[in-house]
């Protein structure tokens, strides 16, 4: 399957040039040098080939050979995924080190999915059936609560000859024989599909359902639709990790593939230590049974970190395709396009803004753009959502990547360092961030909860941009110049940010929060502004406002009720409802 | 030295192009990327160097102590047929050695067989234990607030001025493992410093060098000594070089290792020169792009594995040029790094020590290491509670500079008492004094309990019934 194809001439960091075949195809996968390791081609010019490889290179050698495989850099896909963990180019990593210890030495090659493995394979056709790519041929339990839909390859079709019966299966074990054309073929649990083409679907659905985070400033009032995309951009110490492990755990979405791309390995560590002992309130399972890990961490190679994003989407792809809903978060797409721009500077490409080579925004555009909701191949649905970290150098957003990637997604989430330094989490900025899905959700919304969310939701942050309007002339002449009326504002706005959009991540009660506490919360608040205004209105003076114990109520109500305990927000209530009444018959009369 | 100190390699002659550290070598075969080469100037004398890049027929050689002297006829150049190693020993603690590792200090080069890779290789994520231990410093805006965990890498972003080598000194000196409260590192656990420095006066390194001897620990510190007068090129090898005996000691010898290195922005300035001789596009002010890869493998080298009892604790010192955060070296740093402690100007004009500049300094790991059986229940959310009131100190500041102090509501007046005791009686303490965690939070508390109870809205009305102390303590 690999012959020698050329022989190195040049070595730089992760990229090589060698010379030989011109058969040897863009984008193939080849290996290099005595150790084989592994690489893409990236450019062809006569018989020179230049790969980049995804391994370490020192102690390569010119002269070495390169050796070519025919085939594009691949995933495998198939039962066993969930609950991985692999680098960027899908190695799994507890087998590297079960192999080589604690670090991770060059040259390692292990099949992505076991072959030892035996799963439970239920059949779905029958012997006769004429199939398309795409459809469920049967079904297999991934996991206690999880069943992966074996589907037949996007782009194969014909008549079923043979289906294996219920049994025990490893996955290159034939479960099918079909018949396309003249030609018959023995289908197996295991896919390979190649990394940097999108799998293939019927067409897309409108993106309407909200994606549930349980944070309150995402879901209340930025919410990114199912099969949509939204990035998150700040600058260090800002909470971007923070805020991808909280929507990694709570999101509502049956599948989630958390890629880190050249972050922390203490990150993943904890990710890795962390979900199995976390449970999913859904299954009632551990959340790891519903997780997909890649970690290709700073220090491992760079080019590997460049492959890792696009290893991932297409796992979330074939989730999809089962017909799920799929949650995909990259930490950091930054890391990624620096990876761009290090192989493009070797290549000595001609740099566009800051050192990227010029087709950063294309290739952000192709991986946003494989978000979707979307109707598959076998008629169901599914959704491919991505939530994307954007690492701006220097917290300024007007860098490359940042500017490109708003391009391409429809809900920005911009991280601040001032809220950050106050410890106000998520470090949110509520005046910089914005959803474009907003009005596409809204109808959910009100079938789902049965509240006009959309209108509180608009009414909150118009109160919020008056504050900042406002404490600007406070700013200038300090708060008492400022009328009761407008006080009254700041007052809520205050409950607004501490009771609301702070949320604790570490704090059990707080760390999530129901759809229906969250409204609720919301609700209250505004029903704190309008009892307060009327009276305010009438002359009571802002402290006794100030001053009521509901307040202290209010701010502490989201870590103190759970959310099986919504009846509680109805004491609240009649508190506001008791303190506020006293006030309001006092300056009546 | 003698003339040949390497066996095996093969000898070129034929520089073709020396520019600033950078050699062109013609004529080689089989080099292969990264190897060591020994360089041998037109009077004899050798000098070490590796390989940048290789292409058929010729590779670019940068020169560890740069290129003076050197001319096109008269240079050998000696390929050594690997990638650079350095002896990793026991005994080299206590000892000194040049920016490359060799021994400056008089003494036998370290008797061992043991010879690592400089480079390292990366910790497979798998085979990591995530930090949990806490160290305690006995500083209040370290432990207090800015928790240091064993195994975390947590930088000090200073400048030019400021006392960031006194403060790094006091760390490595009080240190101890907060569990056990009280005992100390030493009892019962290995420990051990390594200490890195990169173009700093000799007078930092003397310093640094004074402090390990009054504190008794310079017989378990190996230090690594490129001073400023050194070839800047050779600063590239200085860190790796410390990383890789830190990384024997630790996972090795199962030594708890204290890696500190200074000053990691004249590290990044070595790598810009190479870069900018090289040609290559540079990114944000010259540096190259791949900066941030480059400082992420040596800071990556920290961290526990399960194999080993031992851990790599970093505190890599850069100061930031012209006082700014946003330079890509504290930058990338802190993207990084696992938060950091960022040393202020105006603390420091204050008499303040040490100045540490609470609201930009972030430990991320702290969440993991305080709280219930580990420090004090009440510790995380105490915690945000002083962040919150400091930070809302700071926007009542800037009002008072406006309207004036007396125009100022009365719960904004209690803010600015608040700071100011804050910065004198929680911020600012000795050299030489050594704070338990309950102190520190004892101290914390008794500032809270200046500002009105309904302020506190981080700590639960439990802690506040147990440990607030204001006023309207009874209300």
């Amino acid at each position: 399957m690999s012959e020698q194809v050329g022989t190195i001439t040049w070595i730089s960091g992760p990229v090589v040039r060698a010379r030989g075949s011109r058969n040897v195809g863009m984008l193939e996968l080849v290996e290099v040098g005595a150790d084989r390791l592994v690489g893409e081609v990236i450019g062809l010019e006569g018989d020179q080939i230049t790969v980049q490889v995804y391994e370490e290179t020192a102690g390569m050698q010119t002269g070495a050979p390169i050796y070519g495989t025919g085939l594009p850099l691949s995933v495998e896909l198939g039962p066993g995924l969930i609950q991985s963990i692999y680098d960027g180019v899908q190695r799994p990593l507890p087998l590297i080190e079960e192999a080589m210890g604690s670090f991770i030495q060059r040259g390692a090659r292990f099949d992505s999915i076991s072959r030892e493995k035996k799963w439970k394979f239920t059949p779905k056709v029958k012997t006769g059936d004429e199939v398309k790519g795409g459809v469920i041929l049967g079904t297999v339990m991934e996991t206690e609560t999880f069943e992966h839909r074996i589907m037949l390859n996007p782009d194969d079709s014909g008549t079923i000859t043979w289906i294996a019966p219920v049994g025990e299966y490893t996955v290159d074990e034939p479960i099918a024989k079909l018949r396309m054309g003249k030609e018959e073929k023995s289908v197996t649990m295991l896919q390979r599909w190649p990394v940097r083409r999108a799998r293939p679907f019927v067409n897309r659905r409108g993106a309407n359902t909200p994606l549930i985070t349980g944070q309150r400033i995402l879901d209340t009032f930025f919410p990114v639709a199912k099969g949509g995309a939204a990035g998150i951009p700040g600058p260090f110490g800002s909470g971007k990790t923070v805020t991808q492990h909280s929507i990694a755990k709570y999101a509502d979405a049956e599948v989630i593939v958390y890629i880190g791309c050249g972050e922390r390995g203490n990150e993943m560590t904890e990710v890795l230590q962390e979900f199995p002992h976390l449970v999913d309130p859904r299954t009632g399972r551990p959340l790891m049974e519903r997780t997909v890990l890649i970690a290709n961490t700073s220090n491992m190679p760079v080019a590997a970190r460049e492959a890792s994003i696009y290893t991932g989407i297409t796992i979330a792809e074939y989730y999809r395709d089962m017909g799920y809903h799929v949650a995909l978060m990259a930490d950091s797409t930054s890391r990624w396009a620096e990876a761009l721009r290090e192989v493009s500077g070797r290549l000595e490409e001609m740099p566009a803004e800051e050192g990227y080579p010029a087709y950063l925004a294309g290739r952000l555009a192709e991986f946003y753009e494989r978000a979707g909701y979307v109707n598959n191949l076998n008629g169901s649905q599914g959704s491919v959502s991505i939530v994307g970290a954007v690492s701006p150098p220097g917290g300024d957003f007007s860098e490359p990547v940042t500017q490109h990637t708003k391009r391409y997604i429809r809900c920005f989430w911009a991280l601040d360092k001032s809220l950050a330094s106050a410890r106000h989490f998520p470090a949110i900025n509520w005046l910089d961030s914005y959803s474009e899905y907003i009005e596409d959700v809204a109808a959910w919304w009100r079938e789902k909860v049965g509240k006009d969310w959309l209108s509180m939701r608009n009414r909150a942050m118009e109160l919020l941009s008056e504050e900042s309007r406002l404490s600007q002339i406070v700013k200038l002449v300090g708060p008492d110049a400022l009328p009761y009326t407008e006080r009254m504002i700041l007052e809520t706005t205050r409950l607004i940010r501490e009771g609301i959009l702070q949320q604790n991540a570490t704090e059990a009660v707080d760390a999530y929060s129901s759809i229906e506490k969250q409204i609720r919360l919301l609700e209250l608040v505004l029903y704190f502004h309008e009892r307060g205004m009327a009276i305010v209105k009438r002359g009571a003076p802002i402290n006794l406002i100030h001053d009521l114990p509901v307040v202290d109520t209010i701010i502490r109500a989201k870590s103190t009720i759970t959310n099986e305990e919504m009846h509680k927000f109805d004491d609240i209530q009649k508190q506001i409802d008791q303190q506020m009444g006293r006030l309001d018959a006092e300056y009546r009369s | 030295m003698s003339e040949i100190t390497v066996q095996g390699g093969q000898e070129v002659l034929g520089v073709r192009r020396i520019e600033g550290p950078i050699i062109v070598v013609e004529g080689a075969a089989n080099v292969s990327y990264d190897e060591v080469v020994e360089i041998q100037d037109p009077r004899g004398e050798l000098r070490r160097g590796r390989v940048l890049e290789v292409g058929e027929g010729f590779a670019v050689v940068q020169v560890f102590s740069g290129s003076t002297g050197l001319s096109i006829d008269g240079t050998r150049v000696r390929f050594l047929g690997g990638t650079l190693h350095i002896p990793v020993a026991e005994e080299m603690l206590g000892r000194i050695f040049d920016g490359l590792g060799s021994p400056i200090d008089g003494g036998p080069e370290p008797l061992t067989d043991r010879y690592m890779d400089v480079n390292g290789l990366p910790i497979n994520p798998t085979a990591r234990i995530y930090p949990r231990d806490y160290i305690q410093t006995g500083i209040s805006t370290i432990d207090g607030v800015n928790t240091l965990l064993r195994g975390q890498k947590l930088p000090l972003f200073s400048g030019a001025g400021m006392p960031h080598d006194q403060l790094a000194a006091q760390i490595v000196r009080q240190a101890t493992l907060g569990k056990v409260a009280g005992a100390p590192q030493t009892e019962g656990e290995e420990f051990a410093i390594v200490f890195a420095a990169m173009g700093v006066k000799n007078d930092v390194a003397d310093y640094f060098r004074r402090s390990f001897t009054e504190s008794g620990a310079l017989t378990r510190v190996a230090m690594f000594l490129n001073l400023a007068d050194d070839p800047p090129v050779e600063r590239i090898v200085t860190p790796r070089a410390a990383l890789t005996l830190a990384e024997y000691l630790a996972y090795e010898r199962e030594m708890h290792v204290l890696v500190v290195l200074t000053d990691m922005t004249n590290y990044g300035e070595a790598l810009r020169q190479i870069s900018n001789v090289r040609g290559e596009v540079p990114s944000r002010k010259g540096y190259p792009g791949y900066l941030y890869s480059d400082l992420a493998s040596m800071y990556e080298r920290t961290g526990r594995i399960r194999t080993s009892k031992g851990s790599i604790t970093q505190i890599p010192i850069l100061t930031m040029p012209n006082d700014d955060i946003t330079h890509p070296m504290p930058d990338l740093t802190g993207y990084i790094t696992e938060g950091q402690i960022v040393l202020g100007r105006e603390l420091n004009f204050a008499g303040i020590y040490p100045p540490v500049a609470v609201l930009p300094s972030l430990s991320r790991l702290m969440k993991d290491g305080i709280g219930k059986n580990r420090t004090r229940d009440d510790h995380p959310r105490w915690g945000a509670q002083l962040y919150a009131a400091y930070a809302k100190t700071q926007d009542v500041r800037a009002l008072a500079s406006v309207i004036g102090e007396e125009e100022l509501t009365e719960v904004d007046q209690k803010y600015l008492q608040f700071g100011r005791a804050f910065e004198r009686e929680f911020v600012n303490q000795s050299f030489t004094e050594n704070r338990t965690i309950e102190r520190t939070l004892e101290i914390g508390w008794k500032l809270l309990s200046m500002l009105p109870k309904q302020e506190l809205t981080r700590v639960t009305l439990d802690e506040i019934a147990q440990y607030y102390k204001g006023e309207d303590a009874s209300s």
